[in-house]
C-alpha cells in the first residue's frame, strides 16, 4: 500500500474517521442531546466535500491496483450524492426533533452510508463494488427501522433487509460467474476478456449482476420493497431513500456495464431495456390508486429510475450523459417535493395523506405554487427542467435506434402525468379547505422554493451540469 | 436594437408583467384586484404595441424568415425567433385578442391575480408557438399552454370542472408526445433543430417495409403521423374533437376565448409550418385522407351542433366543423386553399371570441346557458341584439363579413383537389346557416315570456368597447380580404412551390420504378 492510494481515497476516510469519532463522542458523551449538532456537523462536512471533490482538477487516478478509481465521472457522482445527503439531513432536522426520533446515531449512519456510496461510484472491482454497496445497505437498513416503535418502521427496516440480503445474494452469485469466466474481478480485466462474443455463463453472471443493481436502484420487477420501506420509514429517511441512494445505484450501474461490459453492450441492452419498459409503466400504472404521498413517491421513483435507465439503455456517451443530466434534476426535484411532503402537519404532526391538501392552495400559496411548479416538471411538462431530461434522455434512446423504446416512454410519461396532476387537482381545485398548518419550518420552505426556482430558472443553462455531466460520461464510456 | 429582438419583447413582456403581479402585489381586496387587472392590460397592451410596430415593418414580399434572433441554448438546442407571412397575422391575432380579453374578465371576483397569471403565462406561451424556430423550443411552447390552460378551466371553470380539465389536458398531452418522439428523430436525421434548416433538409421517402407491412413515402409517412396525432387533437378534428366540447363548457368566458380563437390555430399551423413543407410526400398521399376527414367533420359536427341544448357547447361544436374548412383548405395544396385556410383561421378566431363573448355576456347576468331559459332578449338588450346577429351571420358566412372570404376560398381550393369533398362541405355551408340562425331565433328573437329575463339589462359602455374592435375586423376582412392575403400569399406561394417540387419528384421517382418493374 502506498500514500498515493491514500490520498486518492481521502475524502472517504476523512468521513469514516468522523462517523467513527462521532459514534464515540456520542456514545460516552452527550447521547442524543448532540443530535442536532451532530446533523448541522455532518451536513456541513458533506458539503465541504462535495466542494473539495468538485474542485479537484481533471485526470483519472486509480488506487489498491485498479479496485478504486477516481474520475470525472465518479467526482460527479459524489458530489451529487453528498450535496443531495447535505440537503435531505438539515430538511429532515425539525421532523426528526418533533417526532423525537432526533438520536445522534441517525447522521452518522447516513455518513456512513454516504462512504459506502463514495466507494461504489469509485468501484472498479467486483470486490470494491460489494464492499461499498454493503456498508451502503447495512447503514441503510438500520436507519429505515430507526423508529423502533413503530409496527411500520420495523416492517419496512426488515423487508428492506431480507429482500436486500437476497438481492445481495444474486449479486454475489452473479460476480462469481463472471470471475469464473472471465478470470478476474477487475473492470479493466473484465473488460479485456469479454469482447464481441461472451460465454454463456458470464452473461447469467452479467444478468445476475444487473438484477442485484436493479433491486437497489428499485427498477421494476426488483421494486417491491419500495413502496412498503417509503411508507414505513420515518419521512426524513424516506427522503434519503429516494435520493443519494439511488445516484450512487444507478452510477454503480452505468460502471459495471461500461467499465466491465462495454464489450458486449448488445447482451446487456436487452435488459436494460426490459427493466426500463417495465419500470416506466409500472411506476405509472401502480401510482394511480395512491391515497398516501409517500407510496405515490415510491412509485414515482420507480418510474423516473425507468426513465434514467433508458439513458443507460442507449448505450454511446450521450446516453450515459443524458442519464447523469436526468438523475441530477430526478434529485433536485426530489429533494423538493420532500421539503413539501415534511411541511405537511396538521396541529403539529405529521400528514401523509393526499386528500388533506384540498385547497391547499388558498391556505399556503406560494407553497402550493412551488409544489405546482416541481409536480409539472416531475410529469415532465415542459417548459419545465424535468422536460428537459425526459428530452435528453429520448434523445439519446433514438439516437441508438431505440425509436420503440422512445414511444414507450412517453406513453409511460402521459398516463404519469396523470396522478402528478391529480395532486395539483386537489391542491387548487379541492372542495373543502385543507386542514394542514400553514405555517411551518422557513428551511423547509427555503429548499421547497428553492427547488422549485431551479425547475424554472434551470431553463437558461440547466444550471451549469451539462459540461461536466459530458465530461463524466466521456470518461466512462471506453 | 429594439428591432433586433423584437419578438423576444413581444413574446416576453406578458410573463414579465406575469412575474410582476405573482412577486409585488399582496392582497385580495377589491384595489389589489383591481391592479391586478391594470397590470395585465398594460403588459397585454405593450405586447400589442410592439406586434403593430412590427407589422408596420413586415416585408410582405420576402418570403424567408424576418426579425430573427438566434442564441445558443441548453442541450445542443438554438434559441432562434422568427417570423413569415405564415406566422405573422397569428402573431398578430394573439396580441389584439389578449387585451379583449383581459377586459372582457374585468368583473372576475375570484382569485384574480392568479387569473391574470395564468392568462399572461398563457399570452407568451402562445406568442412563442408562433415565433419559435427550433423544433423544441417550438415544442415547449405548445406544450407549456396545457398547464395554464388546465388551471383556468380547472379552478375558474363551471361545475363539470374537473372532468373537463383533466380530459383537456390528458387528450392533448398524449397527442402531442408522440410529436416529441418524431421531432427527436428528426433531430437524428437531419442533425439539427432549426426549423429553417430542417424546411430545407429532405426526409427520406422510400417506402419502408415494418412488419409485413408496406408503407408509402416511409419516412416521411411515419412522421406525418406522428405530428399528425398532435395538430389532429389540437385542432380538433373529427374524431379525436370530443375533449373540445367539455373544455369550452366548463372554462369560463375568458378561457374559452382563448381556446376557440388562439389555441385551436396552433393545430392549423403545424400543419402549414411542419406538415406540408418537411413532408411534402407524405402530405400528398394522405390529403384524400384528411380532406375526407374535414368533411365528414364539417358535416356530422354541424349535425350534432343542430341538437345542442348548451349555447357554448353549440357554439364549439360549430368550431369543429369551422375548423374542418381549415384542414380541408391546407390539404387542398393550392394558393386559395392554404390563403382560405389561414383567412378561415383568423376570422374564426374574432368570430368565434365574438360568439363567446356573447354568450358570457347573458352568462353573467342569468347564470344559465341552457337555451331554453332565455327567448325574446331582443326586446329588453336592442344593442346586443345587433351584436350577436352580426356574429351570428359572421359563423353563417354571409358575404360582406370575414367568415364568407374564408369559407368561398377554401371551397375553391376544395373544388380543385377533390371535387366530391367540395360538395359535402358545401353542405355544411348550409347546415351551419340552419344552427346558427336557429339559435339566435330561440335565444333572441320571439316574445319575452319568461319570468326571470324582464329585469334583463343592455349591455353596458366596457361590453360594448369589448366588441367594437371585432365588429370593425370582421367587416373589414369582410370587404377588404387583401389586408390578409397581401401578407401571406408570397409566402404560402413559396410554401407551395416547393411542395409541388418535391411532390413531382416523387412521382418520377415511383414511376420510374414501377417501368423498372415490368
Amino acid at each position: 500500500m502506498q500514500t498515493g492510494d491514500l490520498a486518492i481515497i481521502l475524502p472517504e476516510i476523512v468521513l469514516s474517521i468522523f462517523a467513527m469519532a462521532g459514534l464515540l463522542a456520542g456514545a460516552y458523551g452527550g447521547r442524543d442531546r448532540l443530535g442536532p449538532a451532530m446533523i448541522w456537523t455532518t451536513s456541513a462536512l458533506f458539503a465541504v466535500l462535495a466542494a473539495w471533490i468538485g474542485l479537484q482538477g481533471a485526470g483519472t487516478a486509480t488506487a489498491f491496483g485498479g479496485m478504486f478509481t477516481d474520475d470525472a465521472f465518479a467526482r460527479f457522482a459524489k458530489v451529487t450524492i453528498l450535496l443531495s445527503a447535505a440537503a435531505v439531513l438539515l430538511m429532515g432536522e425539525g421532523y426528526m426533533a418533533r417526532s423525537d426520533l432526533i438520536r445522534f446515531e441517525y447522521p452518522l449512519l447516513i455518513a456512513l452510508a454516504a462512504v459506502g456510496m463514495m466507494v461504489m461510484v469509485s468501484a472498479s472491482d467486483l470486490m470494491a463494488l460489494y464492499m461499498g454497496l454493503e456498508l451502503q445497505s447495512l447503514s441503510l437498513y438500520v436507519v429505515a427501522a430507526l423508529r423502533r416503535d413503530s409496527v411500520k418502521s420495523t416492517e419496512a427496516g426488515l423487508k428492506y433487509f431480507v429482500l436486500g440480503a437476497l438481492s445481495s445474494g444474486l449479486l454475489l452469485f452473479g460476480a462469481s460467474l463472471v470471475y469464473g469466466f472471465a478470470g478476474t474481478t477487475g473492470f479493466v480485466g473484465i473488460f479485456e476478456a469479454v469482447q464481441g462474443r461472451a460465454p454463456v455463463g458470464l452473461l447469467i453472471g452479467l444478468s445476475l449482476v444487473i438484477a442485484g443493481l436493479a433491486f437497489k436502484v428499485s427498477a421494476a420487477p426488483f421494486h417491491m420493497w419500495t413502496p412498503d420501506v417509503y411508507e414505513g420509514a420515518p419521512t426524513p429517511v424516506t427522503a434519503f431513500f429516494a435520493t443519494a441512494p439511488k445516484i450512487a445505484a444507478m452510477a454503480l450501474l452505468a460502471r459495471v456495464v461500461y467499465g466491465a461490459f462495454g464489450g458486449i453492450v448488445g447482451d446487456w441492452q436487452q435488459i436494460l431495456a426490459a427493466l426500463s419498459v417495465a419500470s416506466m409503466f409500472l411506476g405509472a400504472v401502480a401510482a394511480i390508486g395512491q391515497r398516501n404521498i409517500k407510496r405515490l413517491m415510491a412509485y414515482s421513483s420507480i418510474a423516473h429510475m425507468g426513465f434514467a435507465l433508458m439513458g443507460l439503455t442507449a448505450g454511446t456517451v450521450a446516453g450515459v450523459e443524458a442519464m447523469l443530466i436526468y438523475l441530477v434534476i430526478y434529485v433536485t426535484m426530489n429533494v423538493g417535493t420532500f421539503a413539501f411532503i415534511l411541511s405537511m402537519e396538521r396541529d403539529g404532526s405529521p400528514v401523509v395523506e393526499i386528500s388533506a391538501l384540498s385547497l391547499y392552495s388558498r391556505r399556503s400559496p406560494t407553497r402550493a405554487l412551488a409544489m405546482l411548479v416541481l409536480l409539472f416538471s416531475l410529469a415532465g411538462v415542459p417548459p419545465l427542467v424535468g422536460f428537459f431530461a425526459k428530452y435528453s434522455v429520448l434523445l439519446a434512446a433514438v439516437d441508438a435506434g431505440l425509436a420503440w423504446l422512445a414511444v414507450l416512454g412517453v406513453i409511460a410519461s402521459v398516463i404519469g402525468a396523470f396522478y402528478y396532476i391529480r395532486i395539483v387537482y386537489i391542491m387548487y381545485f379541492g372542495d373543502e379547505e385543507s386542514e394542514l398548518d400553514a405555517g411551518g419550518s422557513t428551511v423547509l420552505a427555503g429548499f421547497l422554493v428553492v427547488s422549485a426556482a431551479m425547475m424554472l430558472f434551470g431553463l437558461w443553462n440547466l444550471a451549469g451540469i451539462e459540461g461536466p455531466a459530458a465530461a463524466a460520461a466521456a470518461t466512462l464510456v471506453r | 436594437m429594439l428591432l433586433d429582438s423584437l419578438l423576444s419583447i413581444i413574446t416576453f413582456v406578458p410573463l414579465i408583467g406575469a412575474a410582476i403581479l405573482a412577486l409585488f402585489l399582496r392582497g385580495d381586496d377589491a384595489p389589489a384586484r383591481r391592479n391586478a387587472k391594470c397590470v395585465a392590460l398594460a403588459a397585454t397592451s405593450t405586447s400589442l404595441l410592439a406586434s403593430l410596430i412590427m407589422l408596420a415593418t413586415f416585408d410582405p414580399e420576402e418570403t424567408g424568415f424576418q426579425f430573427v434572433e438566434e442564441g445558443e441554448w441548453i442541450l445542443g438546442l438554438t434559441y432562434k425567433m422568427g417570423v413569415d407571412g405564415l406566422s405573422v397575422l397569428f402573431v398578430m391575432l394573439t396580441t389584439f385578442l389578449m387585451p379583449i380579453t383581459i377586459l372582457a374578465c374585468w368583473d372576475v371576483t375570484h382569485r384574480v391575480k392568479e387569473y391574470m397569471i395564468s392568462f399572461l403565462v398563457l399570452e407568451t406561451l402562445m406568442l412563442g408557438v408562433f415565433c419559435a424556430l427550433d423544433l423544441v423550443l417550438f415544442y415547449l411552447f405548445f406544450e407549456g399552454g396545457l398547464i395554464p390552460m388546465f388551471l383556468i378551466i380547472g379552478i375558474w371553470g363551471g361545475k363539470d370542472r374537473i372532468y373537463a380539465a383533466f380530459k383537456f389536458f390528458l387528450y392533448t398531452f398524449l397527442g402531442s408526445v408522440l410529436m416529441l418522439v418524431a421531432m427527436i428523430a428528426m433531430y437524428v436525421d437531419a442533425g439539427t433543430t432549426d426549423i429553417v434548416a430542417l424546411l430545407g433538409h429532405d426526409f427520406g421517402s422510400e417506402t419502408m417495409e415494418i412488419m409485413g407491412f408496406h408503407i408509402l413515402g416511409g419516412f416521411q409517412t411515419l412522421l406525418w403521423l406522428a405530428f399528425f396525432a398532435s395538430f389532429a387533437v389540437k385542432m380538433p378534428m373529427w374524431p379525436v374533437h370530443t375533449w373540445l366540447p367539455d373544455a369550452h363548457v366548463q372554462a369560463p368566458t375568458a378561457g374559452s376565448v382563448i381556446l376557440a380563437a388562439i389555441l385551436l390555430k396552433m393545430g392549423g399551423y403545424g400543419f402549414l409550418r411542419f406538415s406540408i413543407p418537411m413532408f411534402p410526400v407524405a402530405s400528398s398521399l394522405l390529403a384524400d385522407f384528411v380532406l375526407w376527414l374535414s368533411a365528414i367533420a364539417i358535416v356530422y359536427t354541424s349535425l350534432v351542433a343542430l341538437m345542442q341544448e348548451d349555447v357554448k357547447k353549440l357554439i364549439a361544436y360549430s368550431s369543429v366543423a369551422h375548423m374542418g374548412f381549415v384542414t380541408a383548405g391546407i390539404f387542398s395544396a393550392n394558393q386559395q386553399g392554404v390563403d382560405g385556410a389561414i383567412f378561415q383561421m383568423l376570422s374564426h378566431g374574432f368570430i368565434s371570441g365574438a360568439l363567446f363573448l356573447c354568450v358570457g355576456v347573458v352568462y353573467d347576468r342569468m347564470h344559465t346557458r341552457e337555451i331554453d331559459a332565455y327567448g325574446g332578449l331582443v326586446n329588453r338588450m336592442p344593442i346586443y341584439a345587433a351584436v350577436f346577429m352580426l356574429f351570428t351571420m359572421a359563423n353563417v358566412g354571409l358575404p360582406g363579413t370575414s367568415g364568407f372570404v374564408g369559407e368561398f376560398l377554401t371551397l375553391v381550393g376544395m373544388f380543385q383537389a377533390n371535387t366530391w369533398v367540395c360538395a359535402v362541405a358545401a353542405t355544411g355551408v348550409i347546415l351551419s346557416a340552419a344552427y346558427a340562425l336557429w339559435l339566435y331565433r330561440r335565444v333572441v328573437m320571439g316574445e319575452l315570456v319568461k319570468e326571470s329575463l324582464r329585469s334583463i339589462t343592455d349591455m353596458n359602455r366596457r361590453e360594448q368597447a369589448i366588441f367594437a374592435p371585432l365588429v370593425v375586423m370582421t367587416i373589414l376582412l369582410g370587404v377588404y380580404p387583401s389586408l390578409v392575403t397581401d401578407i401571406v400569399g408570397p409566402s404560402v406561394g413559396a410554401l407551395l412551390d416547393g411542395y409541388g417540387e418535391a411532390v413531382a419528384q416523387y412521382g418520377g421517382t415511383t414511376q420510374v420504378a414501377q417501368h423498372g418493374g415490368h
